[in-house]
């Protein structure tokens, strides 16, 4: 057999084997962008699935309990319950009015169970320097706003 | 002197056209006058660029709040050094910063080459002076620094105003990091700019022989080292700041500095096919192409919103330039390429599977899917949305699975590729040559097996880093015992003697040492160990060899009223000893409202005790300490560094051998003198 050949076998197989890797952390890991009007609409299948949603916290809603915090978030006037479960602590950003990001599972009683928060505050301080060093590392989207 | 900057900015633009105009001018009529006003009309730019950067620095340093930019970015309390960091902090003035570093590339290639080439340079003018058009286009029209806060008043008559202070800068960029980061990493994402410029000059000029292909080489280098030191600088800022433990989180811009960096590395490798057999000329050229447009390609992602980032929640009006830019740009590559692919036709086959040939095509094979799968796991959303109309995110599992099994690929081939011959490698000298190396590897992983190193991944990682660094060591020894039988000199002489001679080869070799000690960092993840727990004074966590004792916390102000600080004092002791007072933070900025974290970081080879401020519980108002062990995260810092350095040693200019005339005064002892005299000569490599 040509070298080529040998060659193009040899990169088939890593390819697929990486392809097969790539579809598997894929569907471990996807997350179905909703919005919260979006959720009521949605089959039941579809509500099973790891999801992120976002919106505005509604003022006077956060309250923490121990190992939970349990917040209302509001888009266009739909409400949300949201129980955060996570172990980070929440970004210093997190506070009434400031817009989240929650990614999680909605449980079955329409709580929203997420495992994480992302917020940026409606301050007057312009969100994330849009220009700040692309590239380089940031972290964990919960400690940024 | 925001006039001043905007002035010397729309100069450097008429510059940069008229690089371009007479440049072609230049090329068409071979008019040595008209090539000659081409070239410093480009190095013209640099210093127009420079004076606008200055003015940008004195608006600062000046506290001029009548300028959106730096009310914006900065405030009175900040600190004149982060003054600097602030330039780059916003859109506008990180893209000036950007037109700045190109400008500073440009005019030292068109210096240094002015009297070379002649046939090159002025193809490589124009097409640097294109690109700059496109940064200065942005620069002056549509994201200016130098916008001053005003209204037309009613008397037709503007109106400045005149903020009494800045809205300051974003907590997390007030670290001494972030003064050197993005500097370092902008370098990376300007300097492939050269080669791209070089790949496609050769092209459009049909230009003969592989001369370009050195000069493209080392520049691609140079870019290289930045990128790597921008990604690693970054990483650890986000280690130091972030305070969730971690370095590298798959964020989209962490991925946009990424994938140039890993085409970038295939092609510092590939390059070799090129110049040593005339082969993959189209992929070369396809990657330098690549790399810049994946430079750009991450430029517009976190700068559009088109992905959302963490570093990029702010919307800009820009996407669509670089959008048409990145398109522009592959419509002339293209162009060129299908006008002139004859002139890049391969001179050689593939002769053997087992050979240098074939280990540089797995290794380009593997990057080119690493960046494939950071790419479309970057542009999920997007795509995901185009395609089934859902917008579907994938997380760091998805990144990990893929690149974790390429990683460990990519480090068995650093530890084979360089020692296998060009063409076809025997038996007889694989077993040379690899025997000792694999079986060392393989007892470093039968030891550490019961001590622990139970996952899978680890292991592997553990044994081809062994069988690296013994590969990488043996050669090392082996050109060494040459040298030291001929001229009698002390092994480490000899080894000083042998990098010198071949720098291009041994300092590949502390670059791949270097790679072997970042993975070995990121496998220590796999041993990662935290605990979070609310410590009144005087209570005590455990963690590993650890005690951490709460001894105080208290709130202090910050220099200048810049912040004020919760801060918690903590004792780590070990084995009962005390090792060292730390001090987690939080801070609280006066400016801008926002607060920032101080991680405490006691940091040995074996492993980082990080320790974090979470803030105070809501019950009892005591300290919310979050405790880390990360084990070996030193060696990846450690890794970076002398990546760089290796970088730094295979740019320098090969010493010529001295000891060739000296007379062969063989020492009785030393036996005949074996194979590796081909490692001097027979491998010999090629000066730029």
């Amino acid at each position: 057999m040509d070298n080529r050949a040998k060659f193009g076998i040899g990169a088939v197989i890593i390819v697929g084997t990486l392809s097969w890797l790539a579809v598997v952390g894929a569907r471990e890991s996807k997350t179905y962008y909703h919005t919260i009007p979006e959720l009521a609409a949605l089959k039941a299948a579809d509500l099973r699935l790891r999801m992120r949603v976002s919106g505005t916290v509604r003022p006077g809603s956060i309250a923490r309990y121990t190992g939970r915090v349990d917040f209302v978030l509001e888009e266009q006037g739909k409400p949300l319950a949201v129980s955060y479960t996570g172990t980070e602590p929440l970004p210093d950003t997190f506070v009434d009015n400031s817009q989240a990001l929650v990614e999680g599972k909605l449980a079955a009683n329409g709580t929203f169970v997420a495992e994480k928060v992302q917020a940026k505050c409606a301050s007057k301080y312009e969100p994330a320097p849009g220009g700040q060093a692309p590239g380089g590392a940031s972290g964990d989207p919960n400690k940024k706003s | 002197m925001d006039l001043f900057g905007s002035f010397a900015l729309i100069l450097a633009f008429v510059c940069a056209i008229y690089a371009i105009v007479a440049g072609i001018a230049g090329i068409r009529t071979r008019h040595p006058l008209i090539l000659k006003s081409a070239r410093q009309a480009g190095m013209a730019v640099c210093i127009l660029v420079t004076l606008g950067m200055a003015s940008l620095v004195y608006l600062f340093l000046t506290d001029n709040f009548a300028m959106a930019y730096v009310v914006g970015h900065s405030n009175r309390a900040l600190p004149t050094f982060y003054k600097f960091a602030a330039l780059w902090s916003g859109q506008e003035g990180s893209l000036l910063f950007w037109s700045w570093l190109l400008s500073i590339y440009v005019f030292s290639v068109l210096f240094a080459y002015r009297k070379k080439h002649p046939e090159l340079m002025p193809y490589v003018g124009v097409i640097l002076a294109g690109v700059q058009l496109f940064f200065l286009t942005l620069n002056n029209f549509i994201a200016s620094p130098f916008q001053v806060l005003g209204a037309m008043g009613p008397d037709g008559v503007m109106q400045i105003f005149t903020h009494a202070d800045g809205r300051g800068l974003n907590p997390l960029l007030q670290y001494p990091e972030m003064v050197i980061h993005p500097p370092n990493l902008y370098s990376g994402y300007t300097g492939f700019t050269i080669p791209f410029a070089f790949a496609l000059a050769a092209l459009l000029g049909r230009y003969p022989g592989e001369k370009w292909i050195h000069i493209t080489r080392r520049w691609t280098m140079i870019a290289w080292c930045f990128q790597s030191a921008g990604i690693l600088l970054g990483a650890h800022w986000a280690y130091a700041v972030l305070g969730w433990g971690g370095y590298w989180a798959w964020d989209p811009v962490e991925n946009a500095s990424l994938m140039p960096w890993l085409t970038g590395t295939a092609f510092l490798h590939s390059v070799m096919m090129q110049e040593k057999r005339g082969m993959l000329k189209v992929w070369n050229v396809w990657l330098v192409f690549t790399t810049f447009l994946l430079c750009i390609l991450g430029t517009f992602l976190t700068r559009s919103g088109v992905v959302s980032s963490v570093h990029a929640f702010a919307q800009s009006q820009i996407g669509p330039w670089f959008l048409g830019f990145i398109i522009a740009v592959l419509a002339v590559c293209t162009w060129a390429f299908i006008r002139n692919r004859d002139y890049l036709h391969s001179d050689n086959q593939l002769d053997s599977l087992v050979s240098r040939e074939s280990s540089f095509l797995f290794n380009n094979l593997i990057l080119l899917v690493a960046c494939v799968a950071v790419l479309s796991g970057t542009l999920f959303p997007v795509l995901s949305e185009a395609v089934t109309n859902n917008k579907i995110s994938v997380g760091p599992p998805f990144f990990n699975k893929v690149n974790l099994p390429i990683g460990l690929f990519l480090l068995f081939l650093t530890g084979v590729g360089p020692l296998l011959a060009w063409r076809k490698t025997s038996l007889e000298s694989l077993r040379r040559n690899f025997g000792w190396p694999l079986l060392g590897g393989i007892a470093a992983g039968a030891i550490a097996f019961p001590l622990g190193f139970r996952d899978f991944y680890a292991l592997i990682c553990l044994v081809l880093s062994v069988f690296v660094t013994l590969t990488v060591g043996s050669e090392f020894l082996r050109g060494a015992m040459v040298i030291r039988s001929r001229g009698g000199a002390n092994i480490l002489s000899a080894v000083a003697q042998l990098t010198m001679r071949n720098t291009r080869r041994y300092g590949g070799y502390v670059v791949h040492f270097g790679i072997v000690l970042v993975f070995i960092g990121i496998s220590g993840t796999v041993f990662n160990k935290d605990q979070q727990m609310e410590m009144a004074p005087g209570s005590q966590m455990q963690l590993g060899p650890y005690t951490l004792v709460c001894q105080s916390f208290e709130s202090r102000p910050g220099p200048n009223n810049n912040y004020t600080a919760e801060r918690a004092t903590i004792e780590a002791l070990r084995g009962g000893k005390p090792v060292m007072m730390l001090y987690p933070e939080r801070r609280f900025y006066t400016a801008n409202e926002q607060a920032g974290t101080m991680v405490a970081i006691y940091s040995t080879l074996k492993e980082d005790l990080y320790v974090v401020y979470a803030g105070r519980s809501p019950d009892t108002q005591q300290p919310v300490i979050h405790a880390y062990l990360n084990p070996l995260v030193k060696l990846l810092w450690l890794g970076g560094v002398i990546v760089v350095l290796g970088t730094g040693l295979a740019l320098l200019p090969n010493r010529q051998a001295v000891l060739a005339i000296r007379a062969v005064a063989q020492p009785a002892t030393a036996g005949p003198v074996p194979q590796p005299v081909r490692v001097s000569m027979g491998r010999y490599e090629g000066q730029d």
